[in-house]
């Protein structure tokens, strides 16, 4: 008995043990006929290469650890900004395929069905190659509203300059714990004393209160600073001041959230029509308003069968945000995996951390969401 | 008579409101219409603002003056009911049919009136719209990629083939129905891996397995027509029959010395491409990770801590990690691990890495119908005796994978959109066809052209898998 249990787990550890061995040996044999030794010291030597695009400072005589922050934050900076508009996509457009009206969610599912069966590459292609190329020179470009430029060479938008930044930053931080305190006093005192506190109204003062108040009194100062054409050379132009989006991270960010929406409106979807009927019903026949049916009977449970599914869809949007290399957005995979290691060759070492920084963005999100899905469970007794 | 109440139309007066709301819309959509096709503007004498929003502002009136409860004429009900039920749904109804009408006539012309069908060179492009001779021309290339366009009917000829062959299960009879899992599962797929391997890539190895294919394929499609009695039998002889025959009688072989019979020639699978290829590698991945996931989710709901551990550390790797890494690593970092003097194919490196990466998707997908089941399915099988294989492939893997017909079938149409990856090693299928024809200096500029059409390739084959998984889904769900 004993033995028929442990001969397959014997086996097993064997092969396992034998395959690696057999491909660890053959890399130190390769490694040694072309004199390259196992190690991860390169990384604090000169890159000597430069990035277009970056968040921190950066250029050749940098590290190639900062290579890597580089292309780590590009890729968590892409990543965001999807994150963002595909939630926002994706519940309009789930809400829009429950509608009553027929055009409308007609629209929705022709939405879906279409974005979701072109592959994400080739949308990435589209709008980088075919759409974002069709867009105006920056000197024949039109303003939009007057100081937003969408040219070929990028979006140009118009950036704040910020004195003392941290002293409004920590504001605004103190005014969020504020409001976590004030919620959490409310429903203390709903629940001891049964009276309700207007806890949005509250949490708006804070917001804009503390800020302010940082304004007035902690020396901050903000200037908005549109961009301007300026001329390169006889047929050049460009645009200084402000920000500038490069239309590699516009195209990427645009083809990541449209995708992805098509995802994330079907697990909205499923989870607003997984709460039956009858909790509603129930709900309202107690005498509860239609916002308090939605925000205290059927968000929660909508919720509990949406946010798993979802979560799974922005881990796919961080991983499918290294098709970047295709349009030579400067993220983790170009920068690292490939242009540090055309320069160095040290393919295991560069390939390793790649895969592992990814692995542990995954299994991050992950652990984060298991935590709040135990949270959130239906607690049976 | 009523008085006429324009702020809440009701029943009475009905027609009044009808006609005068009917009108309204119908003038609305007119002025869009016109100004959309014909470019006229039938409200320039009004102030801008105005004159823009004035279609909106028309229609909305308009469906309002028609939102009539329990009218009792049908058609009116219905349409209140579908795009009409509020002032919400009346304003977003509008705005959708607007935009549609807008965009037709440039969508048409792109499309259709100004493209250009014929010619074969970039000069025959020269009106506005879409220039279809640019995918006329590249047709060949988007579809078989760099493979001899003399040989191109090889692959036609594969794949004709073997969709007939997969095809064999829906026109199989009753009595046959029982080797249909054995036949999809082992016959199927090797002889779809000799005809790829050996009639694709055709060279001198061809004719020495060519026979053995044919002799296999003959015989098996024979085989579904013999009485099961003699069918032990059949399976041996007829098929080493058929070989010696073409072999020995047919003098294959002094054909070829004497130039009668062309040898297939040798193509590279550095030339393979275009739509085929995404063929070939979404299809031999689909076989390989569907056995190794099956085995990992036996491994993770294994009892067997070291089986159990190993298999949950490879599907998180490789679940956690995306395609395109492992795709470096099978290019980069992989060639690392191997003997000097041991070379993979490039292609076959590639297929290898995908199907490992799907397999760990395809492994959480039948996990995911392995905990479906009832417990009590275990336990009936325990109790009667059964081992652990006995158990799992009598009892619980036919109604666990039926249960996840579906998700296998989503997780394959993941792959198909996945292999446009390919890119990275430098095979390319039709994306990466595209991406080359792009840079083609004498046909520069027709990048959209090429976009679209590779966009409705891909939708139609992706479109149509995912509405067979959902019937397999529907046809499932009743049965249970």
């Amino acid at each position: 008995m004993n033995f028929k249990k442990i001969l397959p787990q014997l086996i097993t550890l064997v092969v396992v043990i034998l395959v690696f061995g057999f491909f660890s040996y053959n890399a130190q044999v390769n490694m040694e006929n072309r004199g390259i030794t196992f190690g991860y010291g390169f990384l604090s030597q000169e890159s000597s290469f430069d990035v277009q695009f970056s968040l921190i400072e950066y250029d050749g005589s940098h590290s190639y650890f900062r290579a890597y922050l580089v292309g780590l934050l590009n890729t968590i900076l892409v990543s965001v900004i999807g994150i963002i508009f595909a939630t926002i996509i994706g519940v309009v457009v789930g809400i829009a395929r429950l509608s009553s009206n027929y055009l409308i969610e007609r629209t929705a599912a022709i939405y879906v069905e279409f974005f979701r069966n072109i592959p994400l590459l080739l949308q990435i292609f589209f709008w980088y190659f075919a759409a974002l190329r069709a867009l105006p020179l920056p000197e024949k470009a039109e303003p939009m509203f007057g100081v937003f430029f969408l040219t070929i060479k990028g979006f140009f938008i118009p950036a704040f300059i910020w004195n003392n930044l941290d002293i409004f930053i920590y504001s605004v931080i103190a005014a969020i714990i504020a409001i976590i305190f004030v919620r959490a006093y409310a429903k203390k005192k709903q629940e001891n004393e049964g009276t309700q506190t207007p806890v949005l109204l509250i949490s708006i003062g804070f917001l804009i209160i503390l800020p302010l108040l940082s304004f007035l009194l902690g020396g901050v100062d903000a200037s908005i600073e549109i961009p301007v054409i300026e001329q390169l050379s006889k047929t050049s132009f460009t645009y200084k001041g402000g920000l500038k989006l490069p239309p590699e991270l516009i195209s990427l960010a645009l083809a990541l959230s449209l995708y992805t929406a098509t995802f994330i409106a079907e697990c909205v979807r499923a989870g607003v029509q997984g709460v039956s009927k009858g909790q509603k019903e129930a709900a309202a026949s107690i005498g509860l308003t239609p916002n308090q049916v939605l925000k205290l009977v059927v968000m929660p449970q909508a919720l509990r069968i949406i946010i798993p599914p979802t979560t799974n869809q922005y881990l796919n949007l961080t991983k499918n945000s290294s098709l970047a290399a295709a349009i030579a957005y400067p993220d983790l995979v170009l920068v690292f995996a490939g242009t540090a290691l055309m320069q160095t060759g040290r393919a295991i070492e560069i390939v390793s951390i790649t895969m592992l920084t990814y692995l542990t963005l995954s299994i991050t999100i992950s652990i984060f969401m298991n935590w709040y899905n135990k949270k959130i469970a239906i607690k049976e007794k | 008579m009523n008085k006429l109440n324009f702020l809440s139309p009701n029943k009475n007066n009905l027609y009044t409101y009808l006609y005068s709301g009917i009108g309204l819309f119908s003038l609305s959509i007119l002025i869009v219409f016109l100004n959309s096709f014909f470019s006229l503007d039938l409200t320039s004498f009004l102030p801008g603002t105005i004159s823009f929003f004035l279609p909106l502002i028309i229609g909305f009136i308009g469906l309002h003056l028609i939102r009539i409860e329990y009218s009792g004429i049908k058609f009116l009900d219905t349409i209140n009911k579908n795009i009409n039920t509020n002032k919400f749904n009346a304003l977003l109804s509008l705005l959708i049919i607007f935009a549609v009408i807008k965009s037709l006539p440039p969508l048409l012309s792109w499309f259709i009136i100004d493209a250009n069908f014929t010619g074969d060179s970039k000069d025959a492009c020269s009106g506005s719209g879409a220039c279809w001779a640019y995918i006329k021309t590249w047709f060949n290339r988007f579809m078989y990629g760099m493979y001899p366009n003399a040989e191109q009917w090889r692959i036609n000829l594969s794949f004709i083939a073997l969709t007939f062959l997969g095809g064999v299960g829906f026109f199989a009879s009753e009595k046959f129905k029982k080797y249909l899992t054995l036949y999809y599962v082992v016959v199927y797929p090797i002889i779809a891996f000799l005809f790829i391997f050996f009639f694709i890539s055709g060279g001198p190895i061809f004719f020495d397995f060519s026979y053995g294919i044919i002799a296999a394929v003959i015989s098996i499609v024979i085989g579904f027509f013999i009485p099961s009695k003699f069918k032990m039998y059949y399976f041996i002889i007829v098929p080493i029959t058929i070989y010696i025959l073409l072999k020995y009688a047919f003098f294959y072989e002094e054909l070829i010395e004497l130039g009668k019979i062309q040898a297939f020639e040798w193509v590279e699978t550095g030339a393979w491409g275009g739509l085929s290829l995404t063929f070939i590698v979404s299809f031999f991945c689909l076989i390989f990770c569907f056995p190794v996931g099956l085995f990992l989710s036996l491994g993770r709901r294994s009892d067997l801590p070291i089986i159990k551990y190993i298999s949950i550390g490879f599907i998180e790797f490789w679940r956690g990690v995306p395609l395109i890494t492992v795709l470096f690593m099978s290019s980069v970092m992989f060639p690392m691990f191997l003997p000097e003097d041991m070379f993979i194919d490039k292609l076959v490196r590639v297929i290898i890495a995908i199907s490992l990466f799907e397999a760990a998707y395809v492994a959480e997908v039948i996990r995911g119908g392995l905990q479906a089941l009832p417990r009590g399915q275990y336990d009936a099988a325990k109790s009667l005796g059964m081992g652990y294989w006995k158990m799992h492939i009598f009892v619980i893997l036919p109604q666990a994978l039926k249960l996840v017909i579906p998700g296998i079938a989503n997780t394959f149409l993941a792959l198909v959109k996945d292999t446009p990856l390919i890119f990275v090693v430098g095979l390319l299928e039709i994306v990466g066809m595209l991406n080359l024809a792009k840079t083609n200096p004498e046909w520069l500029g027709f990048a959209m052209e090429g976009y679209v059409f590779a966009s409705i390739v891909f939708f139609i084959i992706c479109y149509a898998m995912s509405k067979y998984s959902y019937n397999l889904e529907q046809k499932y769900k009743t049965e249970r």
